[in-house]
């Protein structure tokens, strides 16, 4: 049997992508470890040319707010989570969410993006309520909230199934589900970096539950703890799967680990793994529109190379962010900054709804 | 690939130099790829694969200046609060630390102090060789042996001497910001002008001195003038064969004083390198400094046509001053897995950019050897 070059197995691979063909995992991972990086990247940059012929790249005005930090999880790579019992946690007051969801709105907010700990005994009675005085009071802003390892938490103390669980919620407000907590999806590394958290198929599985329901959520990945670059990959293939299942991912994003004040510690990616990672799930996953650059984790400047390496949106433009923060990275950006980041890599930015839709061309 | 691309690629192929009105496209141009892609080639002909590192420290040994350039959050007037001046037994203090530490290279700038005789610097550079014969000692930018000159009122040609006989090894390329005069008035009207610069650099190689050439960009310079600026070291280098690398600084706003400006971006940055690299034919390194670029883009960088990552620093005062959110020293062993993980090997330097050594894929930060 003849040997390919790497030349020769790129070639293959890019004419695969440029017919429209799935890539199969062997090739992915050839891309992640390699392929040549300006050429992984040019690669991604055209089919995110394909699928945004507009040049335009999107951005909502959002809010996190971490309603509690107190976590059953204790995951490794954490900086954030609590023991109720711990001195610094805390449970949000409805006013006290009211009075940053406020806020947001006088920035022009639409999303609010809640996230907390997997608190040990919030039933979803202090959710639904919470969903419905929300949406009485800001019926401008999306509720876009709970990641998949709150949600089976949230039916467990209730007694309830997760379909009944999301049922609930969505007749409460709940419009969309961001798609945190899915780290890796591979069980033997979440069983090094988050013991206590949800394996994959539970993850996969609320998601394709949500989008039964007609709830839109996002995959991401969180890479760079202990995985390997099989694994790396297995995660995309796993969650290309289900969006061929199910078919409610609006957006794919990444980030690194960031190992500050955390169990497991040591290093984080570096700027060229990111961009590797980066081109290979616009690639990977030509069954999911938008691929999120993570300015959060990376900072701007690389973010906006991440526009070229596969790159479309920017995310939000996160008002507060804590749980990044706790982990010793505090990247901070104002929308106009993100505007002047999109048109400073040659694109269009433009303001978007939760769900995509263009708000405004700046 | 664009247009323009190919056209350069063709010249470079065919061993032409090209022009400044080539390297005025290339920068107005959005062909990150392609432009990435030659600079990448022309690099690896040069160079392989291997990337520069080395082990260094950074001594500002004062902050008073007077000079008062815009975008310089370092610099204080004498009497100003925050205003700081080492005595000659904490320098060498700071340089024992160096060398306790592994450094092969003191890297060493300061304002330009207002009261400060010549006989200080010699004294300085006299001490810390006396005290640390095998460290290297890079010092003084063209702008302060001009200073020098004028403060002992002796010809800059022997400043340099002086300074070389007593220890001085090379000069860091600094002060050369933007060489044309319409940006420098507006951004350092104090400082030398840029013919000047280029004159006292020349003196300096001629007097049997390496040197560096930076780049100060992203502030108020157009395309053109990086161009010019470019363009003049070019012939400097055909004339003196002087400068080792070239050293693009990406411009740091917080705390200075030009209006608007906000510094380049990721992708200005990495074009510029890239482009230095195709038009700088003369050059052997082009450095990505990561205290200004950060951590991330000085690595992508190592695709785009850089092979030096500067050094592990310590205790830089001057990037950090405006803003920089790099961290204050790096590791040798994290600067050898940044190399590592951008694909290439990584080859500690000294000073003189001979190979100190070639870290295979097995070999650790060499703490242990």
């Amino acid at each position: 049997m003849v040997r390919m070059t790497s030349h020769d197995q790129f070639a293959a691979i890019q004419s695969k992508v440029e017919a429209g063909q799935a890539l199969c995992r062997e090739e992915a991972l050839f891309l992640l470890t390699k392929a040549d990086l300006l050429q992984l990247g040019q690669l991604a940059d055209e089919q995110r040319k394909v699928r945004h012929p507009s040049g335009q790249v999107s951005f909502v005005v959002d809010r996190n707010v971490n309603y509690s930090n107190v976590c059953n999880c204790k995951c490794r790579f954490c900086a954030f989570y609590c023991d109720e019992g711990d001195e610094s946690a805390y449970l949000l007051e409805y006013d006290e969410i009211f009075a940053k969801v406020q806020e947001l709105v006088e920035h022009g907010g639409t999303q609010l993006l809640m996230q907390g700990g997997v608190h040990p005994t919030l039933t979803i009675e202090w959710f639904e309520e919470l969903f419905r005085q929300l949406g009485q009071r800001f019926p401008t802003v999306q509720i876009h909230s709970l990641s998949p390892a709150e949600i089976i938490q949230i039916a467990q103390l209730s007694s309830l199934t997760v379909k009944q669980c999301l049922q609930r919620l969505q007749a409460a407000g709940l419009k969309s589900i961001p798609g945190g907590g899915a780290e890796v999806l591979v069980d033997e590394v979440r069983k090094a970096i988050s013991p206590n958290k949800i394996g994959w198929r539970q993850w996969a599985d609320v998601m394709e539950q949500a989008h039964e329901l007609g709830m839109q959520t996002t995959a991401t990945m969180m890479f760079g703890s202990c995985e390997t670059d099989e694994q790396i990959v297995e995660h995309l293939f796993r969650v290309r799967e289900i969006q061929q299942r199910s078919g409610g991912f609006t957006a794919f994003i990444s980030w690194s680990f960031q190992p500050d004040n955390t169990d497991l510690g040591g290093e984080t990616a570096t700027g060229c793994d990111y961009l590797r990672v980066l081109a290979l799930s616009r690639l990977v996953l030509d069954n999911i529109e938008n691929i999120q650059a993570s300015w959060v984790t990376q900072g701007a400047e690389l973010a906006q190379v991440a526009l070229r390496f596969g790159a479309n949106d920017l995310g939000g433009t996160m008002l507060e962010e804590n749980v990044v923060a706790a982990a010793g990275v505090s990247f901070r950006m104002t929308q106009q900054q993100l505007i002047e980041v999109a048109r400073g890599a040659g694109f269009t930015p433009v303001r978007r709804t939760t769900g995509y839709d263009v708000l405004e061309i700046y | 690939m664009s247009n323009i691309v190919a056209q350069v690629r063709e010249k470079v192929a065919q061993g032409q130099r090209i022009s400044d009105d080539d390297a005025l496209q290339l920068f107005k141009s959005d062909d990150l790829f392609g432009i990435g892609q030659l600079a990448a080639e022309v690099n690896r002909k040069k160079n392989g694969d291997q990337v520069l590192f080395n082990v260094n420290r950074h001594l500002n040994y004062t902050n008073f200046c007077v000079n008062q350039c815009k975008f310089c959050a370092f610099c204080h007037q004498a009497g100003e609060a925050g205003g700081y001046t080492y005595n000659l037994s904490e320098i060498l203090n700071k340089a024992a630390v160096a060398n306790a530490a592994g450094a092969t290279e003191l890297h060493m700038v300061g304002g330009l102090h207002p009261e400060l005789p010549f006989e200080f610097y010699l004294r300085m550079m006299a001490t810390i060789k006396a005290n640390n014969p095998q460290m290297k000692i890079k010092a003084f930018t063209a702008v302060e042996i001009d200073y020098f000159a004028k403060i002992s009122e002796l010809p800059v040609e022997e400043v340099i001497s002086e300074l070389k006989r007593l220890g001085l090894d090379s000069t860091p390329g600094g002060g050369a910001e933007i060489l044309g005069a319409e940006v420098r008035n507006q951004i350092c009207p104090e400082k030398i002008s840029g013919e000047r610069w280029l004159e006292v650099t020349e003196k300096i190689h001629n007097g049997g001195l390496k040197s560096n050439a930076t780049m100060l960009y992203g502030h108020v310079e157009k395309y053109a003038d990086r161009v010019d600026h470019m363009s003049r070291l070019r012939t400097l280098q055909d004339k003196t064969g002087g400068f080792q690398a070239f050293i693009p600084l990406a411009f740091q706003p917080d705390n200075t004083r030009i209006p608007d400006a906000k510094g380049p971006d990721g992708i200005d940055s990495l074009k510029t390198l890239a482009i230095s690299r195709i038009y700088l034919d003369n050059f052997q390194h082009i450095k990505a400094y990561w205290v200004m670029l950060g951590l991330k883009i000085a690595q992508v960088a190592l695709a785009f046509g850089v092979n030096d990552l500067d050094g592990t620093v310590v205790e830089e005062k001057i990037g950090h001053d405006a803003g920089a959110d790099s961290p204050q020293e790096l590791d040798k062993s994290e600067i050898l897995r940044q190399i590592r993980k951008a694909g290439k090997v990584p080859v500690e330097r000294n000073t003189h950019y001979e190979q100190v050594k070639v870290y295979t894929a097995e070999d650790s930060d060499g703490q242990n050897d």
